[in-house]
């Protein structure tokens, strides 16, 4: 499917907005509806894994080590689930 | 050799659907266009067409069975009336923007309240700015002939919308008439096979349908449907010439009855059109030059068509069989008025609300119609453009 964009002229949008492929929801960034932002503090953090599975939105990456890395905000609305349920205060709401 | 009956304007549209046998019919009875879904319910039982047939609890929910039905890619139809058109308007919406070209029958009654069940055209007012092709029938064979057009000219891929077919609540949905029905193979080939470029179910290519539309989109969605009635005028015409080829049959934007050398003409949609003509023959008979221009396609408007062949008249009246409540005129009046305007015709034009609720228009009301412009002509004089025909309390 071509690239769609804010700019791109009326004839050149497919009709109804239909999407003709699948796996496109990682390319709506709902990162942009996030009022308040956690802040990863890795210092504080004790890799215990509660916080990813918790995420509603896949912003927490977790590596090949199994092991956390800081938030992806692309995709973060910033809910603050993850702050809630850290045990160690590895996570700020700002 | 096409077939001769005698059928009611329901029955009509029954058969037609009979013959097109569409993927999916969903549907909720209201009164008058009850018998439609009855008669088709009858054909699925009985085996004559391969028809899933969905007996919803609710308008609301056929128009959004229908709506999931052909975004799957099935060919949909339904049918309904008045408030079961109010019940389904927000799915009316959704059906033409997400270009589904649905077919619906409508059988035009008044929109309630207070409660009537009889014919008026508010049901059909109340969405002519929903992104449906509309087309009128003044009676039983142009409500079947229509039909027989409507996938055609919905389905092309240069429109993509969906159609729905007005009638007359109980003046052409009860009343039997002559008709000539076509073949069942040739309706068959005519209308053909629905080939959906993109469709839900085709595990070829994955698609999301009715995404989040917002400030960035909507308006150029909104404009390209703008655009698929454009080009719906010309499809039309298309069709309607394919039509003409197998049943001889001539269909336009409009009829024009004894327009051409007319002094004063109204313009007026559906069965009352037949009264019309009638009048207009009584007043030829006397050497009153009258005529007649009868809608059949509102949703695109014609306006520029329009325009052109009333331009030669002296003064014209809009009959439109719903009030706009608007402290103007009826829609169709506006419509055919701007048009002229746009054109930079003018000719004095007056609106008439009338039959309202089923109200009986007769001859002799279509007469004082006539009489009243014959008056404008000679004193060149409207003192009130806006006006009622048949109400009691107004002259």
């Amino acid at each position: 499917m071509a690239e769609i964009n804010a700019n791109t002229p009326w004839q050149d949008l497919t009709i109804g907005g239909n999407i003709y492929e699948a796996g496109n929801a990682r390319n709506f960034k709902t990162g942009d509806w996030r009022s308040v932002k956690p802040i990863y503090l890795s210092e504080k953090c004790k890799q215990c894994g509660l916080c990813f599975p918790v995420c509603p939105d896949d912003a927490i990456p977790v590596n090949k080590e199994q092991k956390r890395e800081d938030f992806n905000y692309d995709m973060c609305k910033g809910c603050g689930v993850c702050a809630k349920v850290c045990p160690f205060g590895a996570i700020e709401m700002k | 050799m096409s077939i001769r009956e005698r059928l009611s304007g329901n029955e009509a549209a029954a058969t037609a659907m009979k013959q097109i046998n569409p993927d999916v019919v969903a549907a909720f009875p209201i009164t008058p266009s009850t018998e439609i879904p009855q008669y088709f319910s009858s054909f699925v039982s009985n085996g004559t067409v391969d028809t899933e047939f969905v007996a919803v609890e609710s308008e609301h929910s056929a128009m959004s069975a229908c709506i999931g039905a052909e975004a799957a890619g099935a060919r949909a139809m339904t049918a309904t009336s008045s408030n079961g058109l109010s019940l389904m308007w927000e799915m009316i919406y959704i059906a033409s923007s997400l270009r589904l070209p649905i077919v619906m029958s409508l059988v035009n009654r008044a929109v309630s309240g207070p409660l009537n069940i009889h014919n008026d055209h508010s049901d059909a007012m109340g969405v002519r700015d929903s992104g449906w092709i509309q087309l009128f029938s003044e009676n039983n064979q142009e409500a079947y002939d229509n039909l027989i057009m409507a996938h055609r000219i919905a389905e092309h891929k240069d429109v993509l919308l969906p159609l729905m077919v007005c009638q007359d609540g109980f003046i052409t949905s009860h009343s039997i008439e002559n008709i000539e029905l076509i073949e069942d193979d040739l309706v068959k080939e005519f209308v053909g096979q629905y080939k959906p470029e993109h469709y839900l179910l085709n595990d070829k290519e994955p698609m999301a349908v009715g995404p989040l539309d917002l400030q960035a989109y909507l308006f150029e969605h909104k404009r390209q449907q703008a655009e698929a009635m454009r080009n719906a005028k010309k499809v039309i015409l298309e069709v309607s010439k394919d039509f003409e080829k197998m049943t001889g049959r001539k269909y336009g934007f409009f009829e024009e009855y004894k327009l051409e050398d007319a002094e004063i003409a109204i313009v007026c949609m559906n069965s009352t059109a037949g009264t019309a003509k009638y009048t207009v023959d009584r007043l030829r008979e006397k050497g009153i030059k009258a005529g007649l221009l009868k809608i059949r396609v509102f949703r695109p408007f014609p306006a520029e068509e329009v325009a052109k062949v009333l331009s030669h008249l002296k003064a014209i009246a809009v009959l439109d069989k719903a009030d706009s409540l608007n402290a103007a005129g009826g829609a169709l009046f506006e419509d055919v008025v701007s048009g002229m305007y746009v054109s930079n015709i003018h000719v004095p034009t007056v609106s008439y609300v009338y039959g309202i609720g089923g109200r009986d228009t007769k001859s002799d009301d279509i007469e004082k119609v006539y009489n009243d412009l014959s008056e404008i002509v000679k004193t060149g004089k409207i003192d009130n453009p806006y006006r009622y025909l048949g109400v009691r309390g107004d002259k």
